[in-house]
């Protein structure tokens, strides 16, 4: 029994780090419709922020603005030279996509350049390496701030998209450009906004993961945008409470196809449940309790 | 860039020597394929290509071999079985070279080895390790010793140490050398009769290893083998310490897993992580104190076992390219190559044997506060 608590820790933890990835990829993908395939490149930056802040002695909760600020800035960036540029000259959504894949293989060898291809971790940090053991199942402090910040992140994003003026112009330009624009929303800005939400996002949990499993390198984006993807069809499209249930989903599907079945179906089982979710509800395993997008 | 610059430099200034020497030299182009991007293969392609360069270059300044040149050409497969069959055929058609050393990865002298072996250009490999790699032919050399060389004197070791009865594995599914390591750990630990009780797996890029080593934890084993490359292996001790797994459950590693990289990622995590060797820097012998203080002056880092088993590679080479007097006769070359009998190396007297593997003695190696040090019996 306490395998089984232990592996629940494992897969929340791993979960949350999905989660706060995937709330930014939802935003992008499913509010805007952009198809922005530069999230994991943003992620594996905001790694790398975070990385440097904390050798140059930031402390941890600086280093995470850090990485989010970074993240954000390059997610902003992305908008202005890509996607802004594109839908300026009526380019098509396919030409995004390949500008975008363009711009993440660029970061991916900039960062190559930079930091060198071998793996880094963060500097070692003597508070975060304090466990408990409860009844057998062991909690780190780690794992445990690192859920903490998600669901604080979680909350932020909730308060921003359904309090805040921003939030409000965000989920109208979502139900329709048009229908803000005649409605006075400055739609650029508010695309642009977006885009820092979903890039910082990403560079927060790029911080978070590269933390929790002390690793930091170039090509850890990669599999994460695949992981992205994955969550947000569970979750639906642009629902953002359904993208951090997917995110902890996914966290804990995989851990537990590990623990039962066999750790070489792992993804096996993640993809195939897409295919499952794919067939049976096509918008998402949410899409009964949200219908509107954000 | 910095490095694009010096290698002009360097070229321009191999150009001026070569006027000056009224073209009496002979020039022997030698391939050096390792990785020195693309992730985890870069870490032991940094290496080798660093200690192949500094042999090569002693070599030339030395003039031992006279009016011959060597020159080391370097390509950066990336790892990549595909880039590493393009190079190589780029290296035997275009280069014309007089041996390839490397691959780094031994999936990639599966898929490229044989290409050399039909041109009948000798193959040095100095990390790959999997079973089967000089079965591909005549033409292909290790100088790193298989892991089925060296892992029976690691779990001897660990057997004194530890007295294991049950074992758990865990290994890279999607790679040739992990899967093959995986094979030769099971079938020694299975004739020493010890009882695998878990056996886990996992793939390239993984960060979380979280649950298939709960899994391990709840079976309870005596010692742990990893069949993974240096930075998962640090991350899986990492791990398995963080989720409670004793100190008292010895961890074993396989010979890819040996790289300075380890101890930085895995911190005090990695004390007492047991591994086999063919090499290692404390070596005494003057011929390896020469190796590493060269190595260290260079490259202001310590060299690991594939730099030197690179190194050793070049200085075969060197010594068979004298015995063949010349490399106009690529046969006359493999057979030298082949002839190779107590070279004086870095890691002892170094010989092939018939099946053109390393005859060295195998070390078994310990982490200590950072650094692998020999095993105490």
């Amino acid at each position: 029994m306490s395998t089984f608590f232990q592996q629940l820790v494992n897969g929340i933890s791993l979960g949350s780090t999905y989660a706060v990835f995937a709330m930014g990829c939802t935003l992008i993908f499913g509010v805007l419709n952009i198809v922005n395939m530069a999230q994991g490149a943003f992620f594996m930056a905001g790694a790398y922020f975070g990385l440097e802040a904390a050798r140059l002695g930031l402390p941890t909760p600086l280093a995470l603005v850090v990485a989010l600020l970074g993240g954000g800035l390059l997610g902003m960036l992305s908008e202005l030279v890509i996607f802004r540029t594109l839908r300026a000259r009526g380019g098509h959504r396919w030409m995004g996509l390949v500008a975008s894949l363009a711009l993440a293989r660029m970061m991916v060898g900039l960062a190559q350049e930079i930091f060198g291809t071998q793996v880094q971790r963060y500097p070692a940090n003597g508070l975060l390496q304090i466990s408990w053991e409860i009844a057998d199942v062991r909690i780190q402090l780690l794992q445990v701030v690192i859920l903490v910040v998600s669901l604080l992140l979680m909350a932020l994003l909730a308060f921003v998209l359904q309090r805040s003026s921003t939030g409000r112009a965000i989920r109208t330009v979502a139900f329709s450009e048009d229908v803000a624009r005649i409605v006075g929303v400055p739609v650029g800005r508010t695309i642009l906004a977006t885009f820092f939400l979903a890039g910082a996002l990403a560079g927060a949990a790029g911080m978070l993961l590269g933390n929790l499993f002390n690793v930091v390198s170039p090509f850890m984006g990669e599999q994460m945008l695949v992981k992205g993807l994955t969550v947000i069809i569970i979750g639906g499209l642009g629902n953002v409470p359904g993208a951090v249930a997917g995110g902890f989903m996914l966290g804990l599907i995989e851990v537990f196809s590990v623990a039962y079945v066999s750790s070489s179906f792992r993804d096996a089982i993640g993809f195939g449940l897409i295919f499952f979710i794919l067939l049976v509800k096509p918008n998402g395993l949410f899409s009964g309790f949200e219908e509107r997008r954000a | 860039m910095k490095r694009s610059v010096f290698a002009l430099l360097l070229s321009a200034v191999g150009a001026m020597a070569f006027s000056s020497a009224a073209m009496s030299e002979t020039l022997v182009n030698i391939g050096i394929v390792q990785a020195t991007s693309g992730g985890s293969a870069a870490l032991y392609g940094v290496m080798q290509k660093n200690g192949a360069e500094l042999a090569i270059e002693e070599i030339n300044a030395s003039g031992r071999l006279g009016d011959y040149k060597l020159i080391g050409i370097h390509q950066d497969d990336a790892g990549d079985r595909g880039q590493s069959v393009n190079i190589f055929q780029r290296l035997i058609n275009q280069e014309k070279v007089a041996v390839i050393l490397g691959p780094t990865l031994a999936t990639s002298a599966f898929a490229a080895d044989p290409l050399a072996q039909k041109a009948g250009v000798p193959v040095i490999a100095s990390s790959n390790t999997a079973p089967g790699i000089t079965d591909m032919g005549d033409y292909i050399f290790r100088t790193s010793p298989p892991e089925s060389m060296v892992f029976p004197g690691v779990l001897a070791y660990v057997k004194r140490k530890y007295a294991p009865k049950t074992a758990a594995q865990i290994y890279g599914i999607d790679d040739t050398l992990m899967k093959s390591a995986y094979a030769v750990h099971k079938k020694a630990l299975e004739s020493e009769g010890i009882k695998i009780v878990a056996t886990e797996t996992f793939q390239k890029g993984d960060v979380d290893y979280s649950a298939q080593l709960t899994k391990i934890k709840a079976a309870n084993p005596d010692i742990l083998v990893i069949g993974g490359l240096a930075e998962e292996t640090a991350n899986i001790v990492r791990q398995a310490r963080q989720l409670g797994i004793p100190p008292s459950t010895g961890i074993l590693g396989a010979n890819a897993a040996i790289s300075n990289k380890l101890a930085e990622l895995a911190g005090d995590a990695a004390d007492g992580f047991t591994v086999g060797s063919g090499w290692f820097i404390q070596y005494d012998s003057p011929k390896n104190k020469a190796f590493v203080a060269a190595y260290r002056k260079k490259y202001n880092s310590d060299p690991d076992n594939f730099a030197a088993q690179a190194y050793t590679s070049v200085y075969i080479v060197a010594d068979a390219l004298k015995r063949a007097g010349g490399v106009s006769d690529l046969k006359k070359l493999r057979d030298a190559i082949a002839a190779t009998k107590d070279l004086e190396a870095n890691n002892g007297s170094f010989s092939f044997d018939d099946h053109r593997e390393p005859a060295v003695a195998p070390k078994v190696l310990v982490m200590k506060g950072g650094k692998f040090i020999l095993a105490a019996d």
